[in-house]
């Protein structure tokens, strides 16, 4: 049964946010020269936020060239020990700020506020302090060459993390001496402008970051330009492989984060309540936001019915509404689009045969929602056992044997993550060693630290982020 | 009367054997002063699909097995490679290297062989790691084969250009479908019998000889390839080879060794380029009583 409790909602009223955003490029806010704006919402009132500018060709060339300017006469030169304080800086400036950006960030993505409250905001600041003490040991990180720099990064990056996303850009790409010319997501765009303030009091000299707004053509923009000298790109698996074509012919360093399906595996042996823990904030952590979201349940057959049993208990007490309050679990879908994919692959579900079964809470009359559901019956064919939906939907299926498991969890053309849980520890090594994917959760579900590295196997991408692995792609050796 | 030699017919080599092209057809390999050495296969897509087929087939086992044992592997290679050094030298001889410069080449295939043979069981602990995260979970990175990767070899130097490209990816668990020096691909021909010899298990290479206009565009293509080393391609190709790798998000790999030359041991071989076709995976697991 669902206890009531009182509202709990944060206070909001400490927090500043502009009417209008214009563009931050070598080190201060400057009007777009496409001289258009466009509205960034709360997705769970609808209401408007703030108006943001519209980068286009020419203003992402003004932030290239900036971040060149940056780079060549300043950044470049700096010792790196000194780089390593301006990184040190951000960290402790996103601390003191901690509330504010949690507060925003859930107000502008839709996230519940316990969520960017104690994991986004809290990670971002400690992914800077991470990578700034990496900024003067890099020869540390590669024996036997000399490190340098690349150059200009252009940085495209998705709506479901959008602090912590911007943070696991920019913190390794500075550190290794690079600057930066970063792109958030239309839909959550705001805690950039916030990094944007910070990196103005922490001194960070202009140019070094550069935030531009806008949607896929701002990125598109930003891909194709010619003084870019890497990508990075966290985003669907279309988009990057549209991105790796658009480079193609180019020297362009790229390094993609893209799309998951990633199986959840449960033996009979395991904890069962732990394990459905494990399952529900593997699947409804962020409303299911997540690349590496746990979607594709497998559960051995012996145990498939305590398990849906507990499941159905379990996601009724979810508690879904106002992303603000201290007590939801499961906030507000990102934006319209959003559930209208969520939607309709949902009905696909429904339509292949596979049987429903939705949390009957009640959602609110205005914003974007979709109660937690989950599907059983499902065949490795349908849709939603083989699609990305990035909601909160999971899909369950069955096996009777670790080999089965594991001809079925590897089974898509993702492998950006996987989840284990048995408590038997030379299965749990076995399991993630055939699992075909660059993480593996055992016994455990969506863990992210600064020094663990980060990114897939497959049509997952390639490269890390996070860890001495993911200072690779910010480094020329020779 | 003198004897009359018995001419070799250069094959393919696709998991362990040694068929003729599935085309039937052949191109001619020509030595110094337009001299005819031989006519070669010319590979067909259908002798790269079989060669993928193979090559995936094989990837568990050779992956699966202990770094030490794949080492001794590589370490075998370079053995037969030492005792049919004068065979290999001479067609690279043939092929028109001066006598010095295949002899040259030889060494330091051998070499090669053996200095990737020594890193089987030393990259992981290079690549590896174990992470301290804050929290009460041991979590570990380790790196794993990309799986099956495609290899164009360059058209000069035809064997050490190849050698070196296919030693890294094998000893670090992948599997290798390679497309040979189109205009010297005799010794890398033979090279397939070394293999043969020396325990490398059915599969883990193939060697596919032809036309790199006709076979090129398909390999990037394949949607059962991980990863495609370019650096035999042209540059004037090397954007169509990435664009077609796009298809399955391949890891593009290129070595220019035309700029760094195949002769610095410091840059043509090293941890870096087993690195480059592997994957990273990173574990955690909850710490408690």
């Amino acid at each position: 049964m669902l206890w009531e409790y009182s509202p709990s909602p944060e206070a909001t009223d400490h927090v500043r946010i502009a009417s209008r955003y214009n563009l931050f490029i070598g080190g201060k806010f400057v009007e777009p020269h496409s001289k258009k704006w466009f509205e960034t919402i709360n997705p769970a009132t609808e209401a408007t936020l703030a108006e943001m500018a519209e980068a286009d060709a020419e203003d992402v060339d003004r932030a290239v060239r900036e971040a060149r300017r940056a780079y060549e006469k300043v950044w470049k030169k700096f010792a790196p020990s000194e780089r390593a304080k301006y990184i040190f800086r951000i960290a402790r400036l996103i601390q003191e700020k901690s509330r504010a950006l949690a507060v925003v960030e859930t107000m502008n993505g839709g996230k519940p506020i316990k969520e960017s409250r104690d994991i986004d905001i809290p990670l971002a600041a400690a992914h800077f302090f991470y990578y700034a003490g990496w900024a003067d040991k890099l020869e540390y990180a590669f024996p036997n060459r000399n490190v340098s720099s690349i150059g200009v990064a252009g940085q495209i990056i998705p709506w479901n993390f959008p602090l912590l996303m911007a943070a696991w850009k920019i913190a390794p790409a500075l550190a290794a001496g690079n600057t930066v010319v970063l792109k958030p997501a239309e839909t959550t765009p705001l805690t950039s402008m916030m990094l944007a303030e910070i990196m103005m009091e922490a001194d960070l000299p202009p140019g070094v970051v550069n935030i531009i707004t806008g949607a896929g053509a701002t990125g598109a923009a930003l891909v194709s330009h010619e003084d870019v000298d890497k990508i990075a790109f966290t985003g669907s698996t279309e988009v990057g492989k549209k991105i790796q074509r658009a480079l193609s012919g180019t020297d362009t360093k790229l390094t993609l984060e893209l799309g998951g399906k990633a199986p959840n595996i449960v033996f009979e042996d395991a904890p069962i309540d732990q394990a459905v823990e494990g399952i529900i904030n593997g699947i409804y952590f962020n409303q299911g936001h997540v690349c590496c979201a746990g979607s594709r349940l497998f559960v051995q057959e012996s145990i498939i019915e305590p398990v849906i049993r507990k499941l159905r208990e379990r996601i009724s007490t979810l508690r879904v509404g106002n992303p603000l309050d201290k007590n939801t679990d499961v906030g507000a879908i990102n934006s319209r689009a959003q559930l209208e994919k969520i939607q309709e692959l949902v009905d696909s579900g429904v339509e292949e045969g596979a049987e429903m079964f939705q949390s009957s809470c009640s959602l609110p009359a205005k914003g974007f929602w979709f109660a937690p559901t989950f599907f059983t019956g499902v065949s490795q064919s349908n849709r939603i056992a083989q699609e990305e939906i990035f909601g909160p939907v999971l899909s369950v299926l069955t096996f009777r044997t670790p080999e089965e498991a594991i001809e079925k969890a590897n089974n898509t053309p993702y492998g950006l993550s996987a989840g284990v849980w048995t408590e038997k520890g030379s299965r749990i090594l076995k399991m993630a060693q055939k699992l075909r994917a660059g993480v593996i959760w055992a016994n455990t579900y969506n863990k992210f630290d600064p020094a663990s590295p980060f990114g897939g196997y497959k049509e997952s991408g390639f490269g890390r982020e996070g860890g001495l692995h993911g200072l690779a792609p910010y480094v020329k050796l020779s | 009367m003198a004897r009359i030699g018995v001419k070799k017919t250069y094959k393919l080599f696709i998991n362990g054997e040694f068929p003729r092209t599935e085309s039937g057809r052949s191109y001619p390999v020509v030595g110094k002063g337009g001299v005819l050495l031989a006519n070669a296969c010319r590979g067909s897509r259908k002798d790269l699909r079989n060669a993928v087929q193979a090559a995936r087939k094989a990837v568990a086992a050779w992956s699966g097995k202990t770094a030490y044992n794949r080492g001794q592997i590589l370490y075998r290679i370079a053995e037969v490679c030492e005792s049919r050094a004068g065979e290999l030298a001479e067609e690279l001889r043939r092929q028109g290297s001066s006598a010095a410069d295949a002899r040259k080449e030889i060494e330091r295939v051998i070499d090669r062989w053996l200095y990737y043979a020594g890193w089987s069981d030393k990259y992981p602990q290079v690549f590896g790691s174990v992470n301290p995260v804050a929290g009460p979970y041991y979590n570990f990175t380790v790196p794993e084969p990309t799986g099956v990767a495609g290899i164009i070899a360059p058209e000069e130097p035809a064997l050490l250009g190849l050698v070196s490209r296919i030693a890294p990816a094998i000893v670090g668990g992948n599997t290798v479908v390679a497309v040979t020096s189109e205009s010297r691909p005799l010794a890398a021909i033979t090279l397939g019998e070394v293999f043969e010899t020396s325990d490398v298990p059915a599969g883990v290479v193939n060697l596919i000889s032809g036309l790199k206009s006709e076979l090129v565009p398909w390999l990037a293509a394949h949607m059962d390839v991980n990863a495609i080393d370019a650096t035999g391609v042209t540059p004037d190709k090397l954007a169509d080879v990435q664009k077609a790798a796009a298809e399955n998000v391949k890891r593009y790999v290129h070595f220019d060794g035309d700029e760094i030359g195949w002769t610095d041991d410091r840059l043509s071989q090293s941890p870096y380029a087993i690195f480059e076709f592997q994957e990273m995976k990173t574990v955690w697991h909850p710490m408690g009583m």
